[in-house]
């Protein structure tokens, strides 16, 4: 089942965790207490043009030393420390959580465009495809991430993280079916600037793993929904499309509707739908995807699942459930559910 | 005389208790095993000319009629079985290679009936094709490996809002594709081998399904003309019925390159089945065999491939989409990655199950794989290799149901070509006597008085009919999948799962067991 949440901010102003913790708490009903996490954009100013690269350690950090041997062997680890955590005796604290603030050797990577994303995409798979034990489980600029096996309000005390703040969040609650107990299975997942709550299944997983895997990435969660992490990075980083096309491409219109539409767009639509068509995500789902400018939310092309949005003070939520927005701005405005397929962007313009 | 005569196949019994002696089956059986013995009164059966076509059993108005498969057997033997005891009867007698009909006559154990389909339960929802859109529009040819736009003149720079797909250009040229409303087509079995009135009816059905079909190496017959659109025309081995006119008729072109049921020798039409009009048709004197050289022999590699790909193109102005067909053999995917990087937009990959009018059994029986092997080795290698864009991968060969279909599109495969499965839509009854030229359903035969019994309009009726029937199935199959349009299932292995088949043979379909 799951529940999402996610809300950003027009003007970049950073607001604590502790209002979204006490939102995905609202929706327990959609979870199983075994999996639930945040990201939080701008969370870290000190250290904003730096990789902040998460690492999960198996608790006697045996693999430490060859994770931050690949660091060096790519950049530089200007800062690291482990990741504040408070038991709160309600989960089973499999992991060390440890975060790398890495600048990456660009020249590396002379052929790129992306030379810096690139580099640090390569580290990404390389550890979490060879190294057991070790899991990098977010690697974007300025991105906090928190997650574990646990309810929505213990992983969140047990980050404490109301101790944090950023301009963008999301928020996920957990029902997990495939692989419960496991940290890295619990959303959101993130990889360079990209992060996904996702409630649903994707039923189109198979051809998708095996269209990006085709592309150079690594699928490594255990789970269908980090494809949707790297898919959209290589529809509009890597092919530079805007999110539009991504939305259009995961969730395209039916060729019903694409017959209906005038010559200009039906080219484009046609010619998307022919060309990405291994990239449609089928299935039900609601995700939420954010970037470092944009929060995008969107339902599948016939919305098996619930997804609610509102606006105010230049705030706009996502959520499954209205009842979770309101528990963040009870005075909510415009409230409504997108149709089916169609995406919600909201963007920052400071 | 060493040898003397082999039990016959059959046995053919008429009930005479029931027989009314109307004597349409004497006149029906076009294999001389029936005839009227007019002083005695009974249908007397000549048995050894019986191919159980079932013509007889049909057409009976007393179903008076019974046909029994060997009558007469030899002492089993598990190593020297019938077969092979005949063969070597065969072969002692002529000194000649064995010929036979229809696809691979072997035991080989069906990879498709060890695959099982997945559907959803509780986690998510099947989706109903009764009250929900399902998409099985298909388009074949290539694709390109990115998009690129550009904004239009009138997009204004607010870096506030996103840009909506309505504010772009498209910026790439896209390549010609065909547009599949379903993803069958109904693959290559020419005119000369089929008669014109199958081909009609061929013709008539895939024009109302929405899809296409091909003419095989026996030129396009101006009748066909109305169904140009629909029709993929062949160049094979022997050129049969190759002009510019042919060409740019067509709504692709296909080079034949192999076929399953024989890999790696040509064709060879009977000089009987050479009529004035087939003759006409594939531009060969009336009566000559028609003889397709085992290679073509313009192309001795890869890159004398890519110049035939590039001077069918330039011969219709870049408009159509080139198919290469091979048969699956064991390089299929190498050679395919070559294909890719021909300039090709599709590749057809026919199974050893792939049947035929006629083939030495020793190619039939023995060279070649299974296309489910096949189709996934070459989906894989042209990802891994960055260009399964480039090309469409149509399967073809031993194709006999939905399921069938289904599941190779699950392999990787973008649409399937149908074959013996519209024969026998259209009363084949698979006898394997192609090659005679006798066929008493006026399907693969060229003798005036046995095609016109194929009605063209009812048995297109009847193409179409199994093609929307299987349709339906895709789609129910794809609902229960929950999934709703075809290019979620294609290439998803995920959505299979292998039933007794052996750890290297899962790992070369990519595919993992039940229960995992």
């Amino acid at each position: 089942m799951c529940g999402i949440i996610g809300v950003i901010d027009r003007t970049r102003e950073r607001m604590d965790g502790a209002s979204l913790r006490d939102a995905l708490c609202v929706m327990d009903e959609r979870g199983s207490g075994e999996g639930s996490g945040y990201v939080a954009y701008g969370a870290f100013p000190d250290y904003a043009d730096l990789y902040a690269i998460h690492v999960f350690y198996d608790r006697a950090l045996s693999k430490k030393e060859q994770v931050e041997a690949v660091l060096e062997a790519y950049g530089t680890v200007e800062h690291d420390e482990e990741i504040p955590t408070y038991d709160v005796g309600k989960f089973d604290v499999m992991h060390v959580s440890w975060r790398y603030f890495f600048k990456p050797n660009i020249d590396l990577m002379p052929q790129s465009k992306t030379p810096d994303d690139d580099i640090v995409a390569k580290i990404v798979f390389a550890v979490n495809t060879s190294i057991d034990g070790a899991l990098i489980y977010a690697s974007g600029k300025d991105i906090a991430v928190f997650k574990a096996s646990g309810w929505p309000g213990d992983v969140a005390n047990f980050y404490r993280i109301e101790n944090y703040e950023g301009y963008m969040w999301l928020a996920h609650n957990r029902y997990p079916t495939n692989t419960p107990g496991w940290w890295g299975g619990a959303h959101p997942f993130n990889f360079l600037d990209w992060s996904v709550v996702h409630n649903g299944e994707i039923t189109s997983y198979g051809t998708n793993k095996r269209y990006i895997e085709s592309n150079g990435y690594k699928c490594t969660m255990l789970t269908d929904t980090e494809v949707v992490a790297y898919l959209t990075d290589f529809i509009v980083r890597q092919h530079e499309l805007p999110l539009s096309a991504a939305a259009a491409v995961f969730a395209p219109p039916f060729w019903e509707e694409i017959e209906r539409m005038g010559d200009h767009e039906r080219e484009l639509y046609t010619a998307l739908r022919d060309t990405y068509g291994s990239v449609m995500l089928n299935g039900p789902f609601a995700i939420a995807v954010a970037s470092k400018n944009t929060l995008m939310a969107l339902t599948d092309r016939i919305k098996l699942r619930p997804l609610i949005t509102g606006e105010r003070d230049g705030k706009m939520y996502v959520a499954s459930e209205e009842a979770a927005i309101r528990r963040i701005e009870p005075g909510v405005t415009r409230i409504r559910m997108p149709h089916a397929g169609e995406p919600v962007i909201g963007r920052v313009v400071a | 005389m060493i040898i003397g005569s082999n039990p016959p196949k059959f046995a053919v019994f008429v009930d005479e208790d029931r027989c009314i002696l109307c004597r349409r089956c004497v006149k029906e059986c076009a294999y001389s095993a029936l005839r009227i013995d007019e002083q005695k009164q009974q249908i007397q059966t000549q048995v050894r000319g019986c191919v159980s076509c079932h013509r007889c059993i049909s057409q009976c108005p007393r179903d008076a009629i019974t046909i029994i498969e060997r009558p007469c057997d030899y002492r089993s033997h598990p190593l020297w079985t019938t077969q092979i005891r005949e063969n070597i009867f065969k072969q002692a007698q002529s000194g000649k290679i064995l010929l036979g009909g229809m696809g691979n006559t072997l035991d080989f154990p069906s990879i498709f009936d060890r695959l099982v389909l997945d559907a959803c339960q509780v986690t998510n929802p099947s989706i109903d094709p009764l009250r929900e859109p399902m998409e099985l529009r298909t388009s074949i040819g290539k694709k390109q490996k990115r998009l690129s736009f550009k904004p239009t003149p009138k997009l204004t720079t607010d870096k506030t809002k996103e840009v909506s797909l309505s504010d772009l250009d498209l910026e790439s040229t896209l390549s010609p594709n065909l547009k599949l409303e379903t993803p069958m087509m109904i693959g290559h079995m020419s005119y000369g081998a089929l008669s014109l009135n199958a081909h009609q009816a061929m013709a008539q059905a895939v024009a109302k399904v929405g899809t296409f079909m091909g003419t095989g190496e026996g030129g396009l017959h101006p009748s066909l003309y109305p169904y140009q659109d629909h029709m993929i025309v062949q160049v094979a081995s022997g050129r049969f019925g190759v002009n510019a006119d042919y060409l740019n008729r067509g709504a692709a072109i296909e080079i034949k390159i192999g076929q399953g049921a024989k890999p790696g020798i040509g064709g060879h039409l009977p000089g009987e089945k050479v009529s004035a009009s087939v003759s006409e048709t594939r531009m060969i004197p009336e009566g000559s065999d028609a003889i397709s050289p085992a290679p073509h022999h313009d192309i001795y590699s890869i890159e004398d491939l890519k110049q035939l790909v590039r001077s069918l193109k330039e011969a219709t102005e870049w408009k159509k989409p080139v198919f290469v067909k091979i048969a699956a053999v064991h390089n299929v995917a190498s050679i395919s990655a070559g294909i890719a990087r021909s300039g090709a937009d599709a590749v057809v990959i026919d199974g050893f199950k792939g049947g035929t009018g006629a083939a030495p059994s020793v190619f039939r029986d023995h060279v070649g794989m299974p296309l489910e092997a096949a189709v996934a080795a070459v989906d894989a290698k042209l990802r891994n290799q960055g260009v399964r864009n480039e090309i469409s991968i149509i399967a073809s060969g031993g194709i006999r149901q939905s399921a069938d279909i289904t599941k190779v599109l699950c392999l990787g495969a973008d649409a399937v070509y149908l074959g013996t499965s519209v024969l026998v839509a259209m009363g084949c009854r698979v006898c394997g006597t192609c090659y005679q030229g006798r066929c008493s359903w006026g399907l693969a035969t060229q003798q005036p008085h046995l095609v016109q019994r194929l009605n063209p309009e009812q048995a297109a009726v009847n193409v179409e009919n199994l093609m929307e029937a299987w349709t339906l199935e895709i789609a129910e199959l794809m609902g229960a999948a929950g999934i709703n349009s075809i290019e979620s299932l294609r290439g998803n292995r995920d959505r299979l799962r292998g039933y007794m088949l052996d750890e290297q043979l899962l790992s070369v379909l990519d595919v993992v067991s039940v229960g995992a």
